[in-house]
């Protein structure tokens, strides 16, 4: 299993080390803080919105999660959204790219 | 301690020419040559090129078509900020004793592929640069309260002061008006927000203290440089401070004993106009959340200290070019020599380069 493996499957996968327990963010095969290995496991939800803007219309903006993953993603939701607020992951894949879609929780 | 100085410069006419790399590159040396009294090929201990193009060996290649034999030869890219990575470089290998004379020369093609970094995937979709500048500038408003009208000032002033500048791609005034009323890109940021990448070349010769002097009797000494990567991916960034500028800047200035306030002119790497007001505040040169003041009053009162040949909104931005052409015109300022865009009594410059939304900066202190 590996993040970009899962995101073609339609799966927000992140590493966790399994010495220090710490979420390793950018994905990663070993943990950045101390080397260890990791296992691969389901992002927690929900995030939070960091900053967002549009283009054509279209929002798009980061959302954090669990306080240190951050990604930067459609956002489907057309309401008035501001930093701060929680948001869930609606869609992930990928195609060229990673593609992530979030919309308030 | 041995002092690193600049020997000799010249930054070629910018463009969207389809120019080769490797002619692109030899432009900038010849030219080098030409403008550099007494310099002669066997001279040249380190020749170092400073591009993001996807070509092998090109060290070597200029250092053989200009007819040099070097001892260090090689390439350097790291993005935008290239080209004073490789004036680091090469200033570490004269202190080192390893070169007396190191030869920079930095150039790119309009259609670089430095311009997206595609390892980073929590950028998701959303690559290009324009992506993390309206994060920038959506979150600075949000906390300082900074208008589009700030930032369309930012690119009046330096559009206008490029058009003092020979080498820029397309020196054209704009109104604050016109840029405001520019195509928007994004909810953020218009069409002249924007630097342009475009294809140019510029060269450096850096010489020992030792040596220095058979080449300029007015050298420009290095004499503070900071330097600080925090990161690759943009989104470990804090959006309203570019943390490895501030760290870049107090390296640089504990090295060359300056406080922002003696700054006499500064090239700071302006990829959009947000970037240009966040420079400046962690910089020090202004309090945090005041640079849109700050450079309202520069442009009303024609004061060119930052950005005097228009920097990259106004010359364009040839990444491996950029942070080289950026130490030519503080040098060129530092030696009276900018003509109509000189700043009077310029005798302490610093130069900011940076890349991929701030994740690494590079900060030089030059002084005469």
């Amino acid at each position: 299993m590996n993040f970009f493996e899962e995101l073609k499957r339609g799966r927000f996968v992140i590493a966790e080390c399994t010495r220090c327990h710490k979420a390793v963010w950018p994905p990663n095969d070993f943990c950045r803080f101390c080397f260890g290995d990791v296992l691969w496991r389901d992002v927690k939800e929900p995030g939070i919105l960091v900053e967002c803007s549009a283009k054509d219309g279209k929002k798009f903006g980061i959302v954090e999660f669990e306080g240190t993953i951050r990604v930067i993603g459609t956002i489907s939701d057309n309401s008035e959204i501001t930093p701060g607020k929680k948001m869930r992951v609606d869609q992930c894949g990928y195609d060229s790219t990673p593609r992530f879609t979030f919309s308030a929780a | 301690m041995n002092r690193v100085g600049i020997a000799g410069y010249c930054t070629t006419k910018f463009s969207v020419d389809d120019t080769q790399i490797e002619n692109s590159l030899l432009s900038a040396t010849k030219m080098l040559f030409e403008n550099t009294e007494n310099l002669t090929q066997k001279d040249i201990d380190a020749v170092l090129v400073s591009t993001n193009e996807n070509k092998k060996y090109l060290s070597a290649i200029v250092s053989e078509m200009n007819g040099i034999s070097p001892k260090i030869s090689h390439n350097i890219e790291s993005l935008c900020n290239s080209g004073t990575n490789s004036i680091v470089s090469a200033f570490s290998y004269i202190m080192s004793g390893l070169a007396e004379v190191a030869l920079v020369v930095g150039a790119e093609r309009f259609d670089s592929p430095g311009q997206v970094l595609e390892w980073d995937a929590s950028r998701g979709e959303f690559r290009h640069p324009i992506f993390w500048a309206s994060m920038f500038t959506k979150a600075h408003k949000r906390k300082f309260g900074t208008t589009d009208e700030h930032l369309a000032y930012v690119s009046a002033k330096n559009h206008k002061n490029a058009t003092n500048n020979p080498a820029a791609y397309n020196p054209k005034r704009y109104t604050v008006e016109e840029i405001m009323n520019s195509k928007r890109l994004t909810d953020d940021l218009r069409l002249l927000d924007c630097s342009r990448p475009c294809t140019g070349s510029s060269s450096i010769l850096l010489a020992s203290e030792d040596v220095i002097r058979k080449y300029t009797d007015s050298p420009v000494w290095i004499e503070g440089i900071g330097q600080k990567t925090t990161s690759a991916s943009f989104t470990n960034n804090d959006l309203t401070k570019l943390e490895s500028t501030v760290d870049a800047a107090s390296q640089a200035y504990g090295m060359s004993k300056i406080s922002p306030e003696q700054i006499d002119v500064a090239e700071i790497h302006d990829a959009f106009t947000i970037c240009e007001l966040m420079i400046l505040e962690d910089l020090g040169i202004v309090k945090k959340g005041m640079a849109g003041k700050y450079v309202i009053d520069m442009y009303d009162t024609e004061d060119k200290k930052i950005n005097p040949r228009g920097g990259l909104i106004g010359a364009g931005h040839p990444l491996g070019a950029t942070g080289v052409a950026q130490i030519a015109e503080v040098a060129t300022q530092i030696q009276a020599r900018a003509g109509r865009r000189q700043i009077e009594g310029a005798k302490v410059g610093l130069v900011h380069n940076m890349s991929a939304a701030a994740t690494s900066s590079t900060v030089l202190v030059l002084k005469s």
